[in-house]
């Protein structure tokens, strides 16, 4: 009688504590966060990341493409991004040359952020503003603006609803004072591709990363 | 000169350059049918800033006092908010009318002529609008693009805009005084370019063509601008194409 009045309460909690467990996992699997608050944690990070660090600071485009890399790339569809900027050429891609793209664009979207993210002094704060609900639940725009300099730097991001990434958005286009960047590129690109065919374009942007990289 | 010869003055020149573009090849972007000749004047101008401008905005950013800096930011910021007003009155706007309007008054009175920008410091928005941008609002559609000698990127709309801001511009008809009249618009333009000064370099290395860099930014940015609604501030972006994905 007496093992079995104390077993009941251990038995109990344990059960207490799988049941407690087995929500908050299935809580875990389907919060998701929303994509404001998502990407005011990160830029947050980043920001604090390039404030603590003295040779980010002093706008060291390496150390800071170095950064976005760890940080900033998981939650970024490149896929979809290079797709868009390249436009009706890219089905006609062979894979080895999309993944060409892929990996030369992304190192020049890279460097356009990291070229407003240098722009960062001490008392700088990004500010995202309040989301607008837009007309597709799967798709949103974050609008945030980076404050402390002269004038701030808006700086918008397009985001996707993604099983992919483990915060549930990803970043699928730019906007970096106004200008969208996979709109932009996609003139810029469709010039080469026109020019010099795709292998050409490939040539043209690994070409600018190294003397880029060289900086 | 009055607005009616200076626009003739500007239409003329564009009939001039509309001549010399008729004998070149097929342009690349639909809005932009003077391409080679915008070219050119993008070069020149190119070449006007790596030697003049910039090199005296950049020894303005470094010598200059801060403080010095920002009361002269936001002084022409203030005379700019005092035609943004009004702009956004003409364009029917009421939020963005009343919030300019509360900044011009702001500044002008706390910030001492504007030298101070108080109003941003309690979180007053300013919604810059010029008079191109006003005629866009009501539907004049911006016509091809252009690049004014000096001036930078443009449309034909715009342009006519200009002049009209230009007519109505508060320091050049306020000020009697020559020297100070044009001491103050040059430190304007300077206080303008070392704004960009940074960025400019940033551009250059991620464009691959620049000339298609800065074009289509002006014309993506005037887009969005004309065609914001009042209290609207979304840039959506043009996110039409992009139906060309990878499926995987």
């Amino acid at each position: 009688m007496n093992t079995l009045t104390f077993a009941a309460p251990r038995l109990f909690k344990q059960w207490l504590a799988i049941l407690a467990l087995t929500l908050g996992l299935s809580g875990l699997a389907t919060a998701q966060q929303a994509p404001d608050e998502f990407m005011q944690q990160l830029t947050n990070e980043l920001l604090d990341m390039v404030r603590k660090d003295p040779a980010l600071k002093a706008g060291d485009l390496q150390k800071i493409g170095a950064v976005l890399d760890t940080k900033l790339k998981p939650y970024i569809n490149f896929q979809r991004m290079t797709a868009a900027a390249v436009g009706p050429a890219w089905r006609q891609a062979t894979p080895e040359q999309q993944k060409r793209l892929q990996e030369e664009f992304k190192l020049l979207l890279m460097r356009s952020y990291s070229g407003a993210l240098s722009q960062v002094k001490d008392n700088s704060s990004i500010v995202v503003k309040p989301l607008r609900q837009g007309t597709n639940d799967n798709e949103m725009v974050v609008r945030s603006e980076i404050r402390g300099g002269a004038e701030p730097i808006p700086i918008d991001y397009r985001l996707e609803k993604t099983a992919d990434s483990d915060s549930g958005w990803r970043i699928y286009n730019f906007n970096i004072l106004g200008i969208w960047l996979v709109d932009n590129y996609r003139t810029q690109f469709s010039q080469e591709i026109n020019a010099k065919g795709i292998d050409g374009l490939i040539a043209t942007l690994s070409e600018r990363n190294k003397t880029n990289n060289r900086k | 000169m009055s607005l009616s010869r200076r626009l003739m003055c500007v239409l003329a020149m564009l009939a001039l350059l509309a001549q010399a573009a008729c004998a070149t090849n097929k342009p690349t972007n639909p809005q932009d049918p003077f391409e080679t000749t915008n070219r050119r004047i993008s070069d020149f101008n190119d070449k006007v800033d790596e030697n003049v401008l910039r090199p005296v905005a950049v020894g303005y950013k470094n010598n200059v006092p801060e403080f010095v800096q920002k009361g002269v930011n936001n002084f022409f910021g203030n005379l700019r908010d005092i035609w943004s007003t009004l702009n956004n009155g003409l364009q029917a706007k009421p939020m963005e009318t009343a919030e300019t309007g509360l900044r011009v008054a702001v500044n002008s009175v706390f910030g001492i002529y504007g030298l101070f920008d108080v109003a941003t410091m309690v979180g007053i928005q300013r919604h810059t609008a010029d008079f191109g941008q006003t005629l866009g609002y009501w539907g004049v559609s911006p016509g091809p693009y252009v690049v004014l000698p000096l001036l930078g990127p443009s449309t034909v709309r715009d342009t006519a805009g200009f002049a009209v801001d230009n007519r109505y511009d508060l320091w050049r008809t306020e000020v009697d005084s020559v020297g100070l009249r044009y001491g103050g618009s040059a430190l304007r333009l300077v206080d303008k370019r070392a704004g960009f000064v940074g960025m400019d370099k940033s551009m250059n290395e991620v464009a691959l063509d620049k000339y298609a860099f800065m074009r289509d930014a002006y014309l993506q940015r005037r887009k969005a601008a004309t065609q914001r609604k009042s209290g609207n501030q979304d840039s959506d972006g043009d996110d039409g194409d992009d139906g060309i994905r990878n499926d995987q």
